[in-house]
């Protein structure tokens, strides 16, 4: 028998990636191609969704072609995309209405400052924010002219990447997202997995261009043109398909995305955690009719980008891997800290005026103990995310999987474990976004027989042990908290 | 300007566009660089977009006007940060453990030796000898007991890993040498005439193995990694027991070497491509 292969597709905010895997879960072929970010305003960023279809043809052929395959040999196709970003689109003609609201954009401030708080974190597990979908329908359909008309005809339909893919994909028969997106939409009823009807109200957004709310992983349908009779098996948001990549399929299992901020997702099990400490409750997969997995989800907004700005903004190392060399000059940080509350302090503080602050400072403090400080800083913004999560959910992190660019870092990753007094494990397989939708995707049509088959395939490519003694990692801890205060008592008086 | 014959042109016009970022204060358009040197624009500009390649030379994102580089600061130190060096190398040394079911590591040698063929210590004493600093590794991807073995010092003239590097660095093989040829196994190389031989034979060849050299039961296979301009700035390899990285008559699987010499070949290229 010929060797099949799953396609799975990669939807992301910068770029759009296919890879093909085989049944060992390696990578066997990738395609790859950037899309342009537009800036139109101030605090605006946009995407041309035709754009992004038109790449994900060409990309499925391109990697097709280098692996030397035909469609035949494709087992199933699963989807992971940049979550949140609105497309709305033409039902007859394919063609957006308007360009797609990213994620990043914050053009609807005003609309969500005006929401009831409370009542959309006790419907959706979501603080109201500017990420999510439906504030960004909400502003097309008020400033498009006569959408809303069409909207309410069911002449237009919403839907995030995932929906804009599949319907793209399947020749606009189906139109349908899955439950970790749609619990990113702040539309959905988190316990009944449902568009909740009073917050659609409130966002006045018409049911009729609403996608069908589907399960992470089962067979949607074939696609039409592009891989003619392949089956579209799964879509998951990126964050919850590195979940799924990472083989976090127990409650208590957490991963950990370190690029230019990290994400981090603890799956909580079949019950919704609520937040206490500021994280948010979000859908962390469904596979086909079984129980949802829920997941806490907290993120450090500032970890690569941190090491960048050493780069670009300091001009103290050449290249971010530098960072690692010039903090490896030094034995320990000497007493420096730095909190890079560029834009505010996220989970678990929630102080969106706190300013960043170096604080320590000595005649002794050389650019290797500012190196030093840079990785600790995003090692204890991890402990803080870890801790709330280990609170919000009664359950005792005992691995953190990482991924993401930053696990090149060594010093890093150790430090990590000994912030955290975990072990921290790095993958064999780097692509773990692209990984979990090949997952979910191979499950529901028996490439892979159950979730033990998945664990098989993982393998550890790096694992690091916490080296740090208890009372050096407590009063370090409680020095990093003294310096977060220094960040909140540094808050821009300018906005308070 | 004037060129002398059996010298290389460009050469001696990029030495004088050096010359020229240093000598002024300030930064410099392409076309500053071209009018002091009486050269056309598009050779002026082809020659600082070479020297930012190689890291001479660096161009202010928002001027566009060059200065002089700070690969310069670094003449002496291989010219690759060896972190950098992992982060580059990282998803090829992930492929070449899954594609071979052994533990990758990826070395450098340890200690700058100096001009006169000497390696000097930290504390600035002159110290003979050569060894091998890990700066990643990849678990064999079986979830085994492993732990990692990043910043690991492992001996040059005994190990794949280090004869591959000392093939390549003439000054190093000579402290190594001097340092003195301890024996591990009954299998290391202790005289210097073997040593020499066996180096050889890597250039020749373009990859090295030592088995059963510095643990016995144990051997490696190992490849160079080439930056800018071929200079060999790392090693990559497998290692692991005698019996899955050799034949029954003891010499390293084919198929493994082609492995590794394949995955070191990416890495230069990536090395040599352009920074992303």
């Amino acid at each position: 028998m010929t060797e099949r292969y799953i396609l799975a597709i990669d939807q992301g905010t910068t770029s759009t990636r296919c890879i093909l895997f085989d049944r060992r879960a390696t990578v066997v072929s990738v395609a790859r191609a950037e899309h342009p970010q537009s800036y139109p305003k101030p605090g605006w960023v946009e995407h041309d969704a035709a754009r992004i279809w038109r790449d994900t043809q060409k990309l499925i052929k391109r990697v097709m072609a280098s692996a030397g395959i035909g469609a035949a040999q494709v087992a199933a196709i699963g989807i992971a995309n940049q979550r949140e970003t609105a497309v709305v689109w033409d039902r007859k003609t394919g063609v957006p209405v308007a360009p797609a609201i990213v994620w990043q954009d914050t053009r609807t401030s005003a609309l969500v400052s005006a929401l009831d708080a409370d009542f959309v974190r006790d419907r959706t597990g979501l603080p109201p924010a500017t990420y999510f979908s439906a504030p960004k329908v909400q502003w097309l359909l008020d400033h498009t002219p006569g959408l809303r008309a069409r909207a309410e005809k069911g002449e237009v339909l919403f839907g995030t990447m995932d929906s804009w893919l599949i319907w793209n994909l399947t020749g606009g028969k189906h139109h349908l997202t899955d439950v970790t997106n749609a619990s990113r939409t702040m539309l959905m009823d988190l316990t009944t997995l449902r568009w909740d009807a009073s917050l659609v109200d409130v966002c006045t957004i018409p049911q009729a261009m609403l996608p069908e709310i589907r399960s992470s992983s089962e067979v949607y349908g074939a696609a039409d043109s592009v891989l003619p009779g392949v089956p579209i098996a799964a879509a998951m948001g990126d964050q919850q398909a590195a979940l799924f990549g990472q083989a976090c399929f127990a409650p208590g299992d957490v991963k950990c995305t370190y690029g230019t901020g990290g994400f981090l997702l603890m799956n909580t099990g079949s019950t919704p955690v609520r937040s206490t400490h500021g994280l948010l409750a979000t859908v962390g997969y469904r596979i086909g009719n079984e129980p949802v997995a829920y997941a806490l989800e907290g993120s450090i907004a500032i970890a690569g980008s941190l090491v960048q700005w050493v780069r670009d903004g300091l001009e103290l190392i050449g290249t971010a891997s530098e960072i690692e060399t010039l903090a490896g000059t030094v034995a320990d940080n000497g007493g420096c800290y730095i909190v890079p509350a560029f834009s505010g302090l996220f989970a678990p503080h929630w102080q969106s005026e706190a300013r960043g602050v170096i604080v320590g400072l000595t005649s002794y403090i050389t650019k290797g103990h500012l190196a030093r400080a840079v990785l600790e800083a995003t090692g204890w913004q991890t402990r803080e995310v870890v801790d709330a999560m280990n609170a919000d959910s009664g359950l005792a992190l005992t691995t953190l999987n990482v991924d993401g660019g930053m696990t090149s870092d060594n010093l890093l990753m150790q430090i990590v474990a000994d912030v955290l007094d975990v072990p921290v494990v790095r993958p064999m397989v780097a692509e773990t976004v692209s990984l979990g939708a090949a997952y979910a995707a191979g499950l529901a049509v028996g490439y892979w027989s159950d979730l033990q088959d998945l664990r098989n395939n993982r393998h550890r490519a790096g694992r690091w042990l916490s080296a740090m003694d208890a009372g050096r990692r407590a009063a370090e801890y409680q020095r990093w908290r003294r310096a977060v205060d220094c960040a909140v008592l540094f808050a821009d008086q300018g906005q308070t | 300007m004037s060129h002398v014959p059996g010298m290389i042109q460009s050469v001696e016009r990029s030495s004088a566009v050096l010359r020229l970022l240093a000598a002024g204060p300030g930064r410099l358009r392409v076309k500053e660089v071209a009018d002091a040197l009486g050269l056309p624009k598009s050779t002026a500009h082809s020659i600082l977009r070479t020297l930012e390649h190689v890291g001479f030379a660096e161009q202010d994102p928002r001027t566009a006007r060059y200065r002089l580089g700070r690969g310069l600061l670094e003449l002496g130190r291989g010219g690759l940060d060896v972190n950098e060096l992992r982060s580059r190398a990282l998803d090829w040394a992930d492929a070449l453990a899954s594609r071979t079911v052994e533990s990758v590591r990826i070395g450098v040698l340890d200690g700058t030796p100096a001009r006169d063929g000497r390696a000097t210590g930290s504390d600035g004493r002159v110290e003979d000898g050569a060894a091998v600093k890990v700066i990643h590794h990849v678990f064999r991807p079986d979830d085994t007991a492993q732990s990692m073995e990043i910043g690991l010092v492992v001996p040059a003239h005994a190990t794949a890993l280090g004869k591959v590097l000392l093939a390549y660095d003439a000054p190093a093989a000579e402290a190594a040498v001097r340092g003195g040829l301890d024996p591990y196994t009954r299998k290391t190389l202790t005289h210097r005439r073997d040593l020499a031989a066996a180096l050889a034979e890597i250039r020749g060849q373009g990859w090295g193995s030592a088995i059963e050299e510095w643990e016995p039961g144990r051997a490696g296979i190992a490849a160079p990694t080439r930056g800018i301009g071929g200079l060999v700035v790392g090693a990559i390899g497998i290692y692991g027991p005698v019996e899955r990285v050799c034949d029954s008559r003891l010499r390293p699987r084919t198929a493994l070497v082609a492995q590794v010499r394949a995955t070191a070949e990416s890495i230069s290229r990536d090395l040599s491509g352009p920074r992303s």
